[in-house]
């Protein structure tokens, strides 16, 4: 009976041209856009290289100090005192990196000054990472400890510095400092804030490092948890350690919040969605906001696609008229309105699939397009298996969005009056 | 059961009749009514009819005085107003939608004046269609039957055709061998030849004898053409809704 429907299905697109144009190009363009904007967050918030594991890792960027007397709040990312003494000492992760934001640092070329981002990081770092080497190694932990002047590159500043990406064993100028370069990595998106760099030295090299007793610094931490069950043991036991964490400046800082969050939750934890539905004032942000995020995400999708899918519901609605007639004889010869519904939704969904992967290839065109143009720096944005299984569900959702409705419409129709060509209902 | 009160006159000579002839579908004291806001309209006044098994009976009657209308409700398309359709010993009324298709699928078989082949669908697959909706029959059965249907109608070259690359003849052989795909007990025929010229209603006409006479179908063909009508063994006569004759 599929077979049948898929058919028949075929013979209705092909025959009504016009109605087969407006209908998947509304379809494929919406489509177009939600994985577009799809492929974009999930290249932000995915498991890409080298924030491969990501559903291992929780990333600490920001305490918040809420200072005494009402005199605000400061955020800062956490000390290496503060890593040292708390951090490194939790029980559940199997390791625990760091990495400070970007510095800007200037190279010399014979061709001219190359401008370049500059990130500190221990050795633990690049063992959480999954960076993908062109050429040499990481840097560990004992040439971090040793304040050994080595470094990473990325391709870009190998191929813009030395004009080759064999370069290891070679010495780079950067700042006037002289490093020997380590190892070469292929280049990673900005987007990817915990990874992202054109050069990566040890932390202890950081001009801005200190080591007293205070909370706020430089670096933003990054947890690996042995297993992806073992995430909410170790962001309930950062929490739980948050408590003892000793304020060195009672008479300044009244107290402290610092929350370990998945990749997702680092972004929306700062949206105040809670807050502004709630009304509440608290600066704690003590809600990741994810179920929140979802959820409006959800619904802004579902919105962006209830047009494209009433304007089919409309045009299949007004073609029950041209379809009485077989509708009336599936009925004569036994069809159930069940039968009929499954037979017009499969119809539906054929049309949305098919509009579906147009979609999915205006949506490639447009990434490509804006890999062209550099939006980001060394993004290279693209339709993964994930983003195509999105497209997948999204297509059988409006599918079903716009079909669901004429289906039923149909299968009311009385037999006689479809018979006589009619679009009376029961 | 007193099939001389049941069933209508019959002009043609009537068959030796063994005693146990079975009744197809019964109908007692059916009435059908359209209501608007403002007007009320009788399509059919008490009637009372029974089909028997391998009859071939024929409805005559001017345009608008339900000869379609009994049609639909002998087919259990349409519910009546009053009065009891009975099938398999139940009435109507007490089958489910569900049944009720179910029933038209097994039991039933429909031709329509305007053929109502499906324009999408090559020919063999239109005679598949009411398989289509019978469980346990799998897609080389269907094509089995359908092209047993097709040999029958004398079509079987035509099986890969679609219904805009045949005549009108030929279509409503098609239309008829889709009727018969399903080897219903009963074909229902709201004007068969209605839509042909003379040479090929007579070939048609011809075709629905041979069924009747030579498989056994019970036949129930709405006419217009008294000449075909008299061709079979029983002809009821409509006037507004009520048999006259």
């Amino acid at each position: 009976m599929l077979l049948s429907y898929l058919k028949i299905a075929w013979k209705v697109l092909l025959r009504r041209k016009f109605f087969t144009f407006i209908s998947l190009f509304g379809i494929s363009f919406t489509l177009m856009i939600l994985l577009v904007v799809m492929a974009l967050a999930d290249h932000v918030v995915g498991p890409n290289m080298p924030e491969k594991r990501l559903n291992r890792m929780l990333f600490v960027n920001t305490i918040r100090q809420q200072m005494v007397d009402d005199h605000g709040w400061m955020n800062n990312p956490a000390s290496i005192h503060f890593v040292d003494r708390y951090v490194r000492r939790m029980k559940t992760p199997e390791k625990v990196g760091v990495m400070s934001n970007i510095y800007n640092a200037t190279a010399f070329t014979p061709g001219g000054l190359l401008p370049l981002d500059l990130r500190y990081t221990d050795g633990n770092f690049w063992q959480i990472m999954d960076f993908e080497f062109l050429g040499g190694r990481a840097f560990t932990g004992a040439e971090v400890d040793q304040v050994q002047h080595v470094c990473i590159v990325n391709e870009a500043t190998a191929r813009s510095y030395f004009g080759t990406t064999q370069v290891v064993g070679r010495t780079i100028e950067i700042d006037l400092k002289r490093y020997q370069i380590a190892g070469v990595v292929r280049n990673v998106s900005a987007v990817h804030i915990a990874s992202y760099s054109d050069v990566w030295v040890p932390y202890t090299l950081s001009p801005s490092l200190t080591r007293d007793n205070r909370i706020g610094g430089e670096f933003m931490v990054v947890l690996l948890a042995p297993s992806t069950a073992e995430m909410p043991a170790m962001r309930e036991e950062y929490r739980q350690m948050m408590r003892r964490v000793e304020i060195p400046n009672p008479r300044e800082v009244r107290a402290l919040f610092s929350y370990a969050d998945p990749m997702l939750a680092t972004f929306t934890r700062a949206l105040h969605i809670t807050r502004a539905v709630s009304g509440s004032d608290s600066q704690t942000l003590d809600d990741d906001n994810v179920g929140a995020f979802y959820l409006i995400c959800t619904v802004l999708g579902l919105l962006f696609m209830l047009l494209p899918a009433l304007n089919l519901v409309n045009l299949n609605v007004t073609r029950i008229l041209e379809r009485s007639s077989e509708i009336g004889v599936r009925k004569a010869f036994g069809a159930t309105s069940r039968n009929l519904v499954g037979q017009f939704l499969v119809e539906n969904v054929v049309l949305a699939v098919v509009g579906g992967l147009l979609g999915l290839a205006l949506a490639a065109g447009a990434l490509a397009l804006l890999n062209d143009v550099h939006v980001v720096a060394y993004a290279q944005f693209s339709l993964s298996w994930r983003v195509f299984a999105w497209g997948l569900l999204l297509t059988l959702v409006f599918g079903l969005m716009s079909g669901v409705y004429p289906a039923w419409k149909m299968s009311r129709l009385n037999p006689v009056v479809a018979l006589r060509g009619s679009g009376e209902q029961k | 059961m007193n099939s001389s009160t049941a069933s209508a006159t019959s002009t043609a000579a009537p068959l030796a009749r063994p005693a146990t002839w079975q009744p197809v579908i019964e109908l007692r004291g059916i009435e059908k009514v359209y209501q608007t806001k403002t007007i009320e309209t009788v399509a059919l006044n008490h009637v009372n009819l029974i089909i028997h098994k391998g009859e071939f009976v024929s409805v005559m009657g001017p345009s608008g005085c339900g000869k379609s209308t009994l049609l639909s409700i002998m087919g259990l398309l349409d519910e009546p107003t009053a009065g009891v359709v009975e099938i398999e010993g139940r009435a109507m009324q007490s089958y489910s939608d569900r049944e009720l298709a179910a029933l038209r699928n097994h039991k039933i078989g429909f031709v329509f004046q305007s053929y109502h082949l499906i324009n999408d669908l090559s020919v063999l697959d239109n005679v598949e269609l009411p398989l289509l909706y019978r469980p346990g029959v799998n897609g080389r059965q269907r094509r089995e039957l359908a092209h047993t249907a097709l040999d029958k109608v004398g079509l079987s070259s035509r099986t890969t055709h679609f219904p805009s690359q045949l005549s009108g003849g030929q279509r409503q052989r098609v239309a008829i061998a889709r009727a018969l795909a399903g080897r219903p007990e009963l074909i229902l025929a709201d004007e068969p030849t209605g839509n042909l010229d003379s040479v090929m209603g007579e070939e048609i006409m011809e075709l629905l004898l041979t069924l009747n006479r030579e498989e056994g179908t019970t036949i129930v063909m709405v006419t217009h053409d008294e000449h075909m009508a008299r061709r079979t063994e029983r002809l009821i006569r409509f006037f507004d809704g009520s048999q006259v004759s």
